[in-house]
């Protein structure tokens, strides 16, 4: 009786959710209950295990253990496919849309209305207009996704979901790629549903959010879930503490590295920093720092504030529109990447798998990415040399397996990683470009990377830290950036941030300037 | 009578590559180049002529041809679609597989490396240009058209065609079988494609050595050319087929070489291509087979 | 190097070479064990005993010295567009040009033959005709090259269409100018031309190969050693393989795009030696006969590879002279069907090997 009762309220129970992506566990015990009829958040930092656990929902992964059940359902192991049917469905970061169709076709697309054989796109347009009256999404139903803006591409994406009778919506980060006023829309949308008797998930990490929008909060951390809370019950700073964790030693521990350097101009100097995102707008927005010689800085912010376009820009993979950047005093705005590297910029790329490895090249070959040059004599690679580079690299960073004829597609991340740390650091450069540096690799190999970045600091280097992991930002920073919608929002010591007010600013809530 | 003479030469010259050039419509939009269009036709105006000559008929050489070209499109979506081999390797592979085994084929049915005994095709020419209007294949290329755009524009299937060359992954997460859209579409464009090679051999009532001589490029062209619509590329046809009708109409005259009349097709394309009147953007998903569907 | 090295390194050298040598030569010999039951099927549909037309095969490739002669002769010009097929796909690009620009290669190479006064020595005419032949294939590789660079405009679209422009412009000029009346060829060259083989070897008499195979091996050598020994290649591989990692490491990848289809017009075009200075001395309308486009079947089953490229050439030259050798009881025609079916069965099994390969690999890593 009782058991009935409490799944006859509940939308969603997952129980003991276990999922691990090979020796990375993603989920492990993971709960979550959200009643039918309420808006429910998600919340933990990135690699929580947020994403992971609503794949599972939405049927695109298969639990390892664990128990699914949708309306009192057990739906287990469940397909996209049979989730929609049921009436869950989630909006991706990535939108699933056709960019040369029209809003209406997108959102028909798969369940055509016709007309004897034709498509009957006047009936998609109305349904399409009276379920953007009934919820509040309003599209033009006429024009192309692909000129739609940010905000109602989204939209088209929850009317496509609505379409196909959504009663669960789960978003992903819905508000990332959203301004201001796009998020008050959402929000009166998301209610709107919720008034209607449908349920909603948030996946977020902005607390700000999770206070304002949700009826109950579920954090999750390193693929647990912690605390459950009514929002109306909670502070925004018992939920970042949950989120967070009380074990913050790690972090004080290596704020007590090196002291501030004195003196002397940036050696990394970064000034009115303009560079065009891939969409036509600006991703950094004036953005000035100066970084010296012996000095972490490390970038916090939400992923999507401009932190790739920044570090491209500074790498030399990405124009820049207006500003300076100098490297010991010379400006390297006008170089290649090649000159850059040669002036003394060392680049750990965000994407090893893209842009720092040639993964069909061998060990040895990637250890000279970017530095052809210097192997080279007369145009005619000097292979005596680059076999020494790599036996020497190999055992210097400890390359597994040690072959440097190997390709690097054949060695786990972790190795990937350090034949990219090995090439970019075991050289002599005064200034590093670190962009998460230990994202997809094992616990042995971050430790080692760390380490790696300290010895370089403490050796005089200047770092740029990029990492969506704000452990490891406060692990390793001497300084905190905080990069929000491009611009620079706060600059702190180490010793005078915290967890909260990081957060904080990153979110766009942080009050004052630094 | 001049310009209707023109017209109607346009029009003769035009409806192999209306044929070919909607067929290779709906393969690219589906995401597939169409590289093996000229595969195609050369593979339907043989089946046409062995159709017609062993007592088929004109009807059976239709029957024939298009059985030919739908599969050879089979063999080309098996290559393709279920094992992901590279599209342009295996269009040009068609192409010359064709070439060769009409050759060869040609041989052991006619005992003649250089074309087939005279068909009946659709009545007797000598009447003049009048005559091509007796035969129903050039009223069905025109109609082709329309029918593709139609298709197209207009069908579920026309909407979902249009997904999948665009954006595979999207169609694939609200239920769209991209490998069966893909396989119809260019079972579709076989079949098109082979009546345009069809018309030819009964026009010409023989079948002769690599005689589609570069038309399934020419409708290629006109595809780009046309910016993948079925309409557009429909012109296009018409556009190619007029100039190469100025070219025979002014052979004796000679005030342009033949050569550089029959560039044209393909100087436009490139034009095209290279942006100089607006870019043409072809789908998204062309030529990726290799990373969908998995 | 220390002893314990040494053996971990063999152990570990091992089971990669195997993977990589099944990765590179599986495909091919699937491929051609495909092509042999297809070429039986053919064999029997004319009602023919296949032992015996492949033996006739053999032996009249093979098996004499003037078959073996013509054997070389079409393997030279086929090692030179496969190697010009190959060095595209290295940089990730795909010429189907290079049947125009074999034919712009000798032209090019004929008009400078003919425009030398008569008696000219070898040693002065045959390196200004040959130099005259990769440029004329670099002019028409230069186009989709150029585009590529600049606007990203496909090259498989644009040196498709480009081959009926250059084949057709080089029909002009000789149709209008250059012709001997009743023929389709130019006159003959009467500088210097390349020795044929069975002027150091009277059994090859008769047969057209000539010295230019010797060229075709040496440049063979050299594309390898560009490919793998030089910076350059490393970048030209590195675009071909990553674009996004190659602009990381200092690339400028339109620059590479446009000098890798610099150097494939250019090896195209020094095909043209072979008939124009080797064989004919004159240039004649269509003497690339489909070479262009068998090249994209040597590089494809030579697996891109300057040595692989040389064999396959072999391989395909022995079917297409072996189909003269059948012809009296098989129509040569089928030998046609049968490189097809090559190339058809090479792209099929490529992608599906790798796929083998990597996913029990992958599965091994995590």
């Amino acid at each position: 009786m009782s058991v009935s009762a409490r799944a006859a309220g509940l939308a969603v129970e997952m129980v003991g959710i276990e999922k691990s992506f090979g020796a990375v566990r993603a989920n492990r015990g993971a709960d979550l209950a959200v009643r039918a009829g309420e808006i429910h958040a998600l919340v933990g930092e990135n690699g929580a295990g947020k994403s992971t656990l609503m794949r599972v929902l939405a049927g695109l992964y298969r639990p390892d253990a664990g128990v699914v059940r949708v309306n009192g359902r057990d739906v287990t192991g469940w397909t996209t496919a049979q989730a929609i049917a049921a009436g869950v469905a989630m909006v991706h970061q990535h939108f699933m849309l056709v960019p040369t169709l029209t809003v209406a076709e997108n959102v028909v697309l798969g369940r055509e209305f016709t007309k004897g054989p034709v498509l009957d796109l006047g009936r998609a347009r109305r349904a399409v207009a009276e379920l953007a009256a009934e919820t509040g999404l309003a599209v033009p139903p006429d024009a192309r996704v692909g000129e739609l803006s940010v905000g109602e591409a989204q939209r088209c994406e929850i009317l496509k979901t609505l379409f196909r009778g959504a009663r669960t919506l789960v978003l992903d980060e819905p508000t990332a790629v959203l301004s201001p006023p796009e998020v008050q829309d959402l929000w009166r949308v998301l209610r709107r549903l919720r008034d209607g008797g449908g349920t909603v998930i948030l996946i977020t990490h902005k607390l700000d959010e999770v206070m304002e929008i949700s009826d109950a909060v579920t954090v999750m951390r390193e693929g647990a879930t912690v605390a459950r809370f009514a929002t109306a019950a909670t502070t925004p700073a018992e939920l970042a503490r949950a989120m967070v964790g009380r074990d913050v030693a790690l972090a004080a521990e290596a704020a007590a590295a090196a002291p501030a350097p004195a003196g002397g101009g940036g050696a990394l100097e970064v000034r009115d920093l303009v560079v065009r995102g891939g969409r036509g707008g600006v991703a950094v927005d004036g953005v000035s720092f100066a970084i010296a010689a012996g000095e972490i800085v490390g970038v916090a912010g939400v992923e999507g504030n401009g932190q790739t376009e920044l570090v491209e820009a500074i790498a030399g993979l990405r124009p820049v529109a207006s500003g300076s950047i100098r490297l010991g005093g010379r400006e390297l705005s006008a170089l290649g990447p090649r000159e850059r590297a040669a002036a003394g910029l060392s680049h750990i790329p965000e994407d090893r798998h893209a842009r720092g490895l040639v993964l069909d090249f061998s060990v040895a070959d990637n250890l000279i990415l970017g530095l052809q040059d210097r192997y080279a004599r007369r145009g005619v690679l000097d292979r005596e040399r680059i076999g020494r580079n790599a036996r020497e690299k190999i055992h210097g960073f400890d390359i597994r397996p040690p072959d440097a004829a190997l390709p690097a597609r054949a060695l786990s991340g972790g190795n990937q990683q350090k034949i990219v740390i090995a090439r970019e650091m075991g050289r002599d450069f005064s200034a590093l470009l670190a962009a998460q540096p230990t994202r997809g690799v094992d616990v042995g190999a971050i430790e080692f990377i760390h380490a790696e970045l300290r010895r370089a600091r403490d050796a005089g280097k200047a770092i740029l830290l990029v990492s969506a992991d704000l452990d490891e930002i406060f692990a390793l920073s001497d300084r905190i950036a905080v990069l929000y919608r491009g611009r620079i929002v706060a600059l702190l010591p180490r010793r005078q941030a915290d967890k909260e007010i990081v957060g904080e600013y990153m979110t766009g809530a942080g009050r004052g300037a630094a | 009578m001049i310009v209707l003479g023109f017209l109607l030469q346009t029009v003769r010259i035009a409806v192999p590559f209306l044929f070919a050039a909607v067929g290779g419509v709906l393969s690219e939009r589906s995401g597939l180049v169409a590289l093996g269009l000229e595969g195609f036709m050369l593979g339907g105006a043989f089946g046409a002529v062995i159709g017609d000559f062993y007592g088929g008929g004109a009807w059976g050489g239709i029957a024939a041809g298009v059985v030919v070209g739908v599969a050879l499109a089979a063999l080309y979506a098996l290559c393709v679609v279920r094992f992901r081999a590279d599209q342009v390797i295996v269009g040009i592979a068609i192409n010359l597989l064709v070439i060769g085994a009409t050759r060869f084929f040609l041989l052991l049915a006619f005992d003649s490396a250089s074309n087939s005994p005279r068909v009946a095709g659709f009545g007797e020419a000598g009447r003049g240009l009048l005559s091509s209007l007796g035969n129903p294949l050039l009223w069905l290329g025109i109609l082709a058209v329309p029918l593709t755009a139609w298709l197209v524009h207009r069908t579920p299937f026309g909407l979902r065609l249009r997904a999948v060359g665009e954006h595979p992954e999207a169609a694939e997460s609200l239920g769209i079988r991209v490998p069966r859209v893909r396989t119809l579409a260019v079972l579709l464009s076989g079949a098109l494609a082979a009546l345009g090679g069809v018309y030819l051999a009964l026009e010409q009532h023989q079948f002769s050595d690599q005689m589609t001589a570069g038309r399934g490029f020419i409708a290629l062209a006109a595809v780009i050319f046309g910016r993948w619509d079925p309409a557009r590329a429909g012109v296009a046809c018409l556009l190619f087929a007029a100039a190469e009708t100025l070219e025979i109409q002014l052979q004796t005259v000679s005030v342009v070489p033949s050569q550089f009349v029959a560039m044209i097709p393909y100087v436009l394309t490139i034009v095209a291509l290279a942006g100089v009147v607006g870019r043409a953007v072809p789908p998204a998903a062309l030529g990726k087979t290799a990373t969908v569907a998995d | 190097m220390s002893r314990a090295t040494g053996v971990r390194r063999a152990s570990l050298l091992a089971p990669r070479t195997r993977a990589l040598l099944e990765e590179a030569l599986v495909p091919p010999l699937v491929a051609i064990l495909l092509a042999l039951v297809i070429g039986d099927l053919l064999i029997l549909a004319v009602g023919q005993p296949p032992g015996q037309v492949y033996r006739l095969l053999l032996a009249g490739t093979w098996g004499n010295a003037y078959g073996l002669g013509q054997v070389l002769f079409k393997a030279t010009t086929l090692v030179f567009t496969g190697l010009a097929v190959a060095v595209g796909l290295r940089a990730g690009l795909f010429n189907i040009g290079a049947e125009s620009q074999l034919a712009a290669g000798g032209f090019l190479a004929a008009l400078v033959g003919l425009a030398l006064p008569a008696g000219t020595p070898g040693l002065i005419a045959i390196p200004l005709a040959t130099l005259a032949a990769a440029l004329g294939g670099a002019a028409a590789g230069a186009v989709p090259g150029a585009l590529k660079a600049r606007v990203g405009a496909h090259e498989v679209i644009v040196t498709i269409m480009l081959n009926f422009i250059v084949l057709a412009l080089l029909n002009y000029i000789v149709a209008a100018h250059l012709h001997v009346p009743e023929t389709l060829h130019t006159p003959e060259i009467h500088a210097g031309g390349v020795a044929r083989l069975a002027d150091l070897i009277p059994a090859f008499h008769g047969s057209a190969a000539n010295l230019a195979i010797l060229v075709a091996i040496g440049v063979a050598a050299l594309v390898g050693w560009y490919l793998f020994r030089t910076r350059a290649g490393y970048d030209l591989r590195a675009v071909g393989l990553q674009p996004a990692a190659a602009e990381y490491g200092g690339v400028d990848v339109g620059r590479v795009w446009l000098r890798a289809f610099l150097i494939s017009g250019a090896l195209a075009g020094l095909g043209g030696v072979n008939f124009v200075l080797g064989y004919k001395r004159y240039y004649e309308e269509g003497f690339a006969g489909g070479a262009g486009f068998l090249g994209i079947a040597v590089a494809l089953v030579g697996r891109n590879h300057p040595l692989g490229v040389v064999l396959a050439a072999l391989f395909f030259a022995t079917l297409s002279q072996g189909g003269l050798a059948i012809h009296a009881v098989v129509p040569k025609q089928m030998v046609e069907v049968l490189q097809a079916v090559v190339i058809l069965a090479v792209a099929v099994t490529v992608p599906e090997v790798r796929r083998l390969l990597r996913g029990s690999r992958g599965r091994t890593d995590a």
